[in-house]
């Protein structure tokens, strides 16, 4: 029960005080870099909680990495040069979009492979003859009159 | 005293589901008809006596007998009486309790409505149910007992998580369980017909009714769900493709496949071994689920290693009944092939293509959820995969089945004219056409997907509303006719088409918040003002509150709109004392371009407070929209073909063929 049983009450037991995410005095004057703040902080994972990323958590941590953020941006990083910043400190587990690596190959082919076999699948049901099979597990005459019945047709 | 006949009712259950699950079993196998009738009366008593067990538990909680140990820990005297009842499944046991309480209540209906299925697969059904039953039941003796005593008994309780402290998170857990419990029904048929080797239209009409039921409650469950998360996080999220979630929406996913399969399977007695193969996988996701959410796994794959036991057991739980029922299915499948033989373009080719994309899309959130973990328990490498990976995949797989459903229903069987289709859909293409242009011209700002988006939507709706009036042949005929045809139309093709018109309101107020979302986060200090989206807000200052278990700091927020005044929101800060934990109550005001939502954070010093306003374009929408898609499924379930122990109906049976074509 209870999905969100264990992203609530984690983040909620983290946060000594119950401040909703970004806060006024992190907020950046200039709307455009603080836009891209919001934007690179939404793809980066709050370390602490589970699956929330740092611009929707409460936890300290993640408001460190908030702030960390938006120094590299003030700083004059580019959006790709900040992300590589944190996920030098922190590590590619950071990024809520793992990059596509030999291990995470798999996941990133998951859509593709998964559409290649359903269309295989298809195609090969569809050359089987469809003609009726009768087999032994064809109804009797008996019990295709109680289908009839049921079935009101 | 009533605890212990609560236990021991609890343990009598163990022994007749042991019985349910092997006397009619054998009777189905030697063909005696006395054995394969003792199902009815032990999914008559397996029900009673799990729900006299569930109020037993209840009534502990109301009573707050903090000598059970699971009062104890999750109770407070000081609650308000829902919550202490709503807390009987706000935990672990309690929780466990509950679905096996549901899952017995469906052996009962199958029980007490079943009357027209042949003897044989009843018991057969019961006796898998029985099984499901067995295996959860000792699950909750042995590992997750919600009726252990605590001696000496603490003078008070350790209270219930603030954050569960809610009506829709109250009510959220019943609906979620109806939902992917039911689907063991489905799991039932389909096992019981690979042990008789033999299933056919009949089977796919006692089966949609059940899994439809299923469908409707799950819809409403995750709605409730999204709906809870949207006003008590604080920020209005609604959907965040959390473990927890996609737990809930990959049998829901695999749920709508199996619904439309089974249709096919119905009418035109193809796709038998696929929709045999869904309906094992649904509950076989329902299970995962469960697993998920049950056994810690997802806090960390350590922590699961070092407290494995209630893991473990269900994990082996999911492997028996799955791996059970996939063996079965490989050995007995091949016997089952017969079909109808019908062309790319016709509506079977388009419930395939349903079934295709859906279970693809399935299958990646199904991989995406378990990836890290599985990743991290063969290599120990750690990643994330979150809503970025899930946007990133799920919607193209998605979007071309919105694109494709209107068409669905407009292909005849068998072999359809995709060109007479589209020229009934023309009306609702233009309009869509013109919507998605009319976005894409106004829209300043947002993502290039809006207003694509938006045009599926208003595609879903008017595609919904085309396939009725084009079902009653409006402006066709003469409108007389049109009205005796509307009338005479089955409840399921309404069903349908609302179903369908409920996942374009939906899209809509999906796109509409997530793509036009305004957020304000201000330092407020009492008389000051913020703008948003046309609306001022004027914050008034802050009063300090009591409720029956916490404290709480209420702002208060005029809200105005060309210097009218609208309404005044209540936003608070609230401190609970039993757990001491804080949560926030948002002030919202629904109105239907969007919701006003003001979330009121901490005392910043110097009078000013922390204050983040939004407002969340069509929002309402979401949920608006999966109430109507579940108020289609229960529409189509009132059907009289579909009506589970209908009277037989032979005699009416002639007048309907010209209102159906589907």
């Amino acid at each position: 029960m209870t999905r969100w049983w264990t992203i609530a009450f984690v983040c909620v037991a983290l946060s000594s005080s119950m401040a909703r995410a970004v806060q006024p005095n992190e907020v950046l004057a200039d709307p455009a870099l603080e836009q891209r703040a919001r934007s690179i902080s939404a793809g980066l994972r709050c370390l602490v909680c589970q699956n929330q990323s740092i611009d929707d958590s409460d936890a300290p941590l993640a408001r460190d990495l908030r702030v960390l953020v938006r120094e590299r941006l003030k700083s004059g990083d580019s959006d790709a040069e900040a992300v590589k910043f944190i996920v030098a400190r922190y590590g590619e587990f950071v990024l809520l979009s793992p990059p596509f690596s030999f291990s995470t190959a798999l996941l990133w082919f998951t859509p593709a492979l998964l559409l290649l076999f359903g269309i295989y699948f298809i195609y090969r049901s569809s050359r089987i003859p469809m003609t009726t099979v009768k087999t032994s597990d064809a109804l009797s005459e008996d019990e295709q009159e109680q289908l009839k019945k049921i079935v009101g047709t | 005293m009533i605890v212990e006949a609560g236990h021991f009712a609890l343990i009598l259950a163990l022994a007749i589901a042991v019985v349910q699950t092997c006397v009619p079993f054998w009777g189905a196998r030697i063909g005696d008809e006395r054995l394969m009738q003792m199902a009815v009366p032990a999914a008559f008593s397996q029900f009673a006596l799990v729900l006299f067990a569930f109020v037993a538990l209840i009534w502990a909680f109301v009573v707050s007998d903090f000598s059970v140990t699971n009062v104890y820990e999750n109770s407070h005297s000081a609650k308000p009486l829902i919550y202490k009842i709503s807390g009987t499944w706000g935990n672990h046991e309690g929780s466990m309790v509950l679905w096996v309480l549901i899952l017995a209540l469906f052996g009962a209906l199958v029980a007490a409505f079943g009357r027209n299925l042949p003897m044989r697969l009843r018991a057969n059904v019961l006796s898998v149910q029985g099984a499901i039953s067995l295996a959860f039941l000792i699950f909750i003796v042995a590992t997750s007992n919600p009726f252990i005593r605590l001696d000496p008994a603490p003078f008070e309780g350790k209270g219930l998580n603030p954050i569960l402290q809610d009506p829709a998170l109250a009510f959220h857990p019943p609906f979620l369980y109806a939902g992917y419990v039911g689907y063991s029904l489905a799991f039932s048929f389909a096992v019981a017909a690979l042990i008789e080797g033999r299933i056919d239209a009949a089977w796919a009409r006692w089966v949609r009714p059940w899994t439809l039921a299923a469908w409707s409650f799950l819809t409403v469950g995750i709605a409730l769900g999204s709906w809870w998360a949207y006003y008590e996080l604080g920020w209005g999220g609604w959907w965040f493709w959390d473990p927890v979630e996609n737990a809930s929406f990959m049998p829901w996913l695999a749920g709508t496949a199996l619904l439309h399969s089974a249709i096919v399977m119905e009418k035109r007695d193809s796709l038998k071994i696929w929709t045999v193969l869904l309906a094992i996988v649904t509950f076989a996701l329902s299970l995962v689920g469960t697993f998920l959410v049950r056994s810690g796994v997802l806090t960390s794959v350590h922590a699961f290693a070092v407290d494995p036991e209630r893991g473990v057991f269900i994990l082996a739980i999911m492997v028996i009944f799955t791996g059970g029922a996939l063996t079965l299915y490989a050995w007995r499948a091949p016997a089952l092939r017969a079909g109808g033989v019908f062309a790319p373009i016709s509506r079977e080719g388009s419930l395939i293509l349903n079934n295709l994309l859906l279970t693809a899309a399935c299958g990646v959130v199904f991989v995406g959820t378990l990836y890290p973990l599985a990743l991290e328990a063969i290599t120990g490498e750690k990643i994330s995969v979150g809503a970025p990976y899930f946007n990133a995949t799920f919607l193209p797989l998605i979007m071309p089945l919105l694109l494709a459903m209107p068409f669905g229903p407009m292909l005849a069987w068998k072999r359809g004219d995709m060109a007479a289709a589209f020229q009934r859909l023309l009306a609702a293409a233009v309009i869509a056409f013109i919507a998605g242009i009319a976005v894409l011209a106004s829209q300043e700002r947002g993502p290039w997907l809006a207003p694509i988006g938006f045009a599926l939507g208003i595609w879903l709706i008017g595609g919904a509303i085309s396939e009725i009036t084009s079902r009653c042949r409006l402006f066709e005929v003469p409108l007389r006719e049109t009205i005796s045809r509307l009338v005479n139309l089955p409840r399921a093709n309404f069903g349908s088409a609302l179903a369908h018109l409920g996942v374009g309101v939906a899209v809509l107020g999906i796109v509409g918040t997530s793509a036009w979302q305004v957020e304000r986060i201000a330092a407020l200090k009492p008389g000051e003002k913020i703008e948003i989206s046309g609306y001022t807000l004027s914050f008034q200052g802050v009063t300090p509150s009591r409720g029956p278990n916490y404290k709480e700091l209420i702002g208060t927020f005029e809200v105005a709109s060309n210097g009218e005044v609208l309404a005044t929101l209540l936003p608070s800060k609230r401190v609970y004392s039993a757990p001491r934990t804080q949560t926030s109550e948002v002030g919202i005001l629904a109105t239907w371009a969007g919701d006003v939502y003001i979330a009121i954070g901490d005392d910043l010093g110097e009078g000013a407070y922390s204050v983040r306003a939004y407002f969340h374009p069509l929002v309402r929408l979401i949920w608006i929209g999966a109430l109507i898609m579940a108020f289609g499924g229960v529409l189509s379930l009132a059907d009289r073909r579909l009506r589970v122990g209908a009277p037989r109906r032979s005699k009416i049976a002639p007048a309907r063929g010209l209102a159906t074509s589907g």
